[in-house]
């Protein structure tokens, strides 16, 4: 059979098993569509939610970020890690406690205004659609390779999908559905990272495989050996530090209390049975989070070292060292379709010449070769996931289960941010502002378009996106950094935070991150309208856009210690809520 | 609430204060400390073929996450189990 053929086989018994569990499980009720009942195991929540969480991003873009950055890239893996500590030490428990259904709710009653539950749906679905485009983007990418089709077409093939999904699902069914994506994705992704890893070390476990002596006989170290490729020519050593370490800091710790204050990771600690069940859950899920997020390394240095040496077959500076472009193999055909990779023939020799000819102190080298300029003028780090099993030459069955995998995780991702901006608009919007008196069918009817309207949304930004899948997702934990996460956690920890100290401290985190992020992207992310130049010599104190999160964060604490600190305090019922947050329970 | 109750929550509230700093300390340590600021200093040392600040950067850090939330599920139902009276329960009770 063609990998075309196991793909389309592989893909759509997939997409079968999943209309299939969303169909027999679909929402009855408010209840069952907003926290699917509050009956879900922790077990099976923390799968869930690591399908929730890992998304086209982590899937698609992440072994291919850590592959073109190498250590610096290690900030989004301890970043989208390291927050579930903090969601399970800091919100989880008593988010759960609370009770109800959505984010905003708990905004809304903790700091008694309708404002603050607005400023937080505001909040709300700006991150969330911010993070839809990644999805977006990923699905496109996914699409475009499996079914041969320009990005575009990818794009829009990807919405309809998503949207039937999430409309027929509800949170009942996105769990089940979400437990299924999991195990797809999940084997797709350890799969080939296992073929590789036992290809290149001799050791099956990526996880030990990056740490591993080559299987080549030559004794070296895999990361020794991809230190000495990609240093040879021009391109940064992988293992050292590129950056500032300011700014990997406050990536780090942007992305850490950005994930902990995720709305659509948040929702999800409201459908298990009891308070300790929360905090059991956001332990499962990490452990199943971890699987991938330890995998990722390996498979990206793998891939590149993989790379180069298609690329590179022969010595550095010869000229059969580099491949014929006719004799390029089928992948490379594969993906020049899409317009992800691209080559062009600078020195007119008919091979390929892949260097870093933006490094001034390989120039002089890289002529001496006859070398003029880098000729795989696109490389998408996006391809990198899933092009990487057809560069290790894996058996085509693995090739057609990435594509699955990597349709898994944008689609369950999707689905949930969908559904947290669904039900912030229907619930906390329409039932719990304009029209509270609105019946729970029509409330589920409210939510069902709110979803058309964000998808459509979503889909025009993913065909303009601002920039790799990954890095437009980093913008959105910014903005859920600044805004929600603060409002969230002072609620929790501090009895004093008042009403006008939470909404000023959310609109001046929510408004210094954005306009942090517009300076350097551009007006509402259209292009050409940014002011500052988005380069490492552009930003203010060497801090990336994607950093800027933490720092907005703080800005939302010092605004509201300083409104409370001079307004009335909060009432005593709010006083008793907080207190009732904060008891042990059993039950 | 009663008096009895409200100091014992009281009790269970500060007990789960303390446990929280002393994991995030550790949290903080091994992802800022070990794997970013000290980084470089730990990568003149290997474990395995990994440079160590490498290491804790890109896979040990992950490890150390997933302990600390066991170590907290752990201490907490330890904490309810000690705090929740029939007492307190009844209290709580709408």
């Amino acid at each position: 059979m063609s990998t075309q053929t196991w793909t389309y086989l592989v893909v759509g018994a997939s997409f079968a098993l999943y209309l299939g569990i969303a169909y027999w499980a679909r929402a009855s009720s408010t209840k069952d569509f907003y926290v699917a009942g509050g009956s879900v195991s922790p077990i099976a929540n923390g799968m869930a939610t690591a399908a929730d969480w890992m998304s086209a991003a982590s899937f698609i873009s992440l072994a291919g970020i850590i592959g073109f950055m190498g250590y610096d890239a290690s900030a989004y893996l301890m970043g989208w890690t390291g927050g579930y500590v903090l969601l399970a030490l800091l919100l989880a428990p008593y988010l759960r406690k609370f009770g109800k259904f959505t984010v905003p709710e708990f905004i809304g009653e903790r700091y008694y205004s309708k404002t603050a539950r607005l400023v937080a749906v505001v909040c709300l679905i700006v991150a969330s659609i911010t993070y839809v485009i990644g999805q977006m983007k990923g699905v496109g990418v996914a699409f475009s390779r499996f079914l041969q089709v320009p990005y575009e077409i990818g794009v829009m093939a990807g919405m309809a999908i998503v949207f039937f999904y999430a409309v027929l699902g509800g949170m009942k069914g996105i769990t089940y559905t979400q437990i299924a994506q999991y195990c797809v994705l999940i084997f797709a992704y350890t799969v080939p990272a296992i073929f590789i890893s036992l290809t290149l070390t001799g050791m099956p476990l990526p996880q030990l495989g990056l740490g591993a002596t080559m299987a080549d006989g030559s004794g070296t170290f895999l990361l020794e050996r991809l230190d000495q490729v990609v240093t040879d020519l021009g391109f940064a050593q992988y293992t050292a530090h590129k950056g500032t370490h300011l700014n990997m800091a406050l990536l780090t710790a942007s992305l850490m209390i950005g994930t902990a204050g995720l709305p659509h990771v948040i929702i999800r600690f409201f459908t298990v049975p009891k308070v300790s069940d929360a905090r059991k859950s956001a332990g499962w899920a990490l452990i199943f989070i971890a699987i991938l997020f330890t995998t990722a390394p390996g498979v990206g240095a793998m891939a590149r070292l993989n790379l180069h040496q298609t690329v590179q077959s022969g010595p550095v500076g010869s000229p059969e060292g580099n491949l014929e472009y006719a004799q390029r193999p089928q992948w490379f055909k594969n993906w020049e379709i899409t317009g992800l990779l691209v080559f062009e023939d600078k020195n007119d020799d008919g091979r390929i010449q892949y260097y870093d000819d933006k490094n001034p102190k390989f120039t002089a080298t890289a002529e001496s070769y006859g070398w003029l300029g880098n000729e795989l003028t696109t490389v998408d780090r996006d391809i990198m996931a899933l092009a990487n099993p057809e560069i290790a030459n894996l058996p085509r069955w693995v090739i057609a289960l990435v594509a699955a995998g990597g349709l898994a995780a944008a689609l369950s991702t999707a689905a949930g941010l969908l559904l947290a901006i669904a039900s912030a608009i229907s619930h906390d919007l329409l039932k719990g502002m304009l029209r509270p008196e609105i019946s729970e069918k029509q409330e589920l009817r409210a939510s069902r378009i709110s979803m058309a309207v964000a998808i459509l949304l979503a889909g025009y930004l993913g065909l303009n996106p601002p920039g790799f899948a990954a890095q437009v997702v980093a913008l959105a934990f910014g903005l859920a950094a600044s805004s929600l996460f603060p409002a969230l956690m002072m609620g929790i920890f501090s009895t004093r935070i008042n009403r006008p100290g939470a909404i000023l401290g959310m609109l001046a985190g929510l408004g210094s991150t954005l306009l942090y992020i517009f300076l350097y992207k551009g007006w509402f992310f259209v292009p050409g309208t940014n002011l500052l130049v988005d380069n490492p010599q552009g930003w203010i104190c060497g801090i990336a856009p994607a950093s800027f999160g933490v720092i907005g964060a703080m800005a939302n604490f010092a605004v509201a210690f300083t409104v409370s600190r001079f307004t009335e305090p909060p009432p005593e019922g709010v006083r008793r809520l907080i207190l009732r947050l904060r008891e042990p329970s059993i039950n | 609430m009663g008096k009895k109750s409200s100091s014992a929550s009281s009790g269970y509230w500060k007990a789960n204060l303390r446990l929280v700093v002393k994991l995030l300390a550790v949290w903080f340590f091994v992802s800022f400390g070990l794997g970013i600021f000290l980084a470089d200093f730990l990568n003149q040392f290997r474990i395995g073929g990994y440079p160590l600040g490498f290491f804790f950067a890109q896979q040990g850090s992950i490890y150390v996450f997933v302990a600390l939330i066991f170590v907290y599920v752990h201490k907490m139902d330890a904490l309810d189990a000690k705090y929740c009276t029939p007492d307190a329960e009844a209290d709580k009770a709408p």
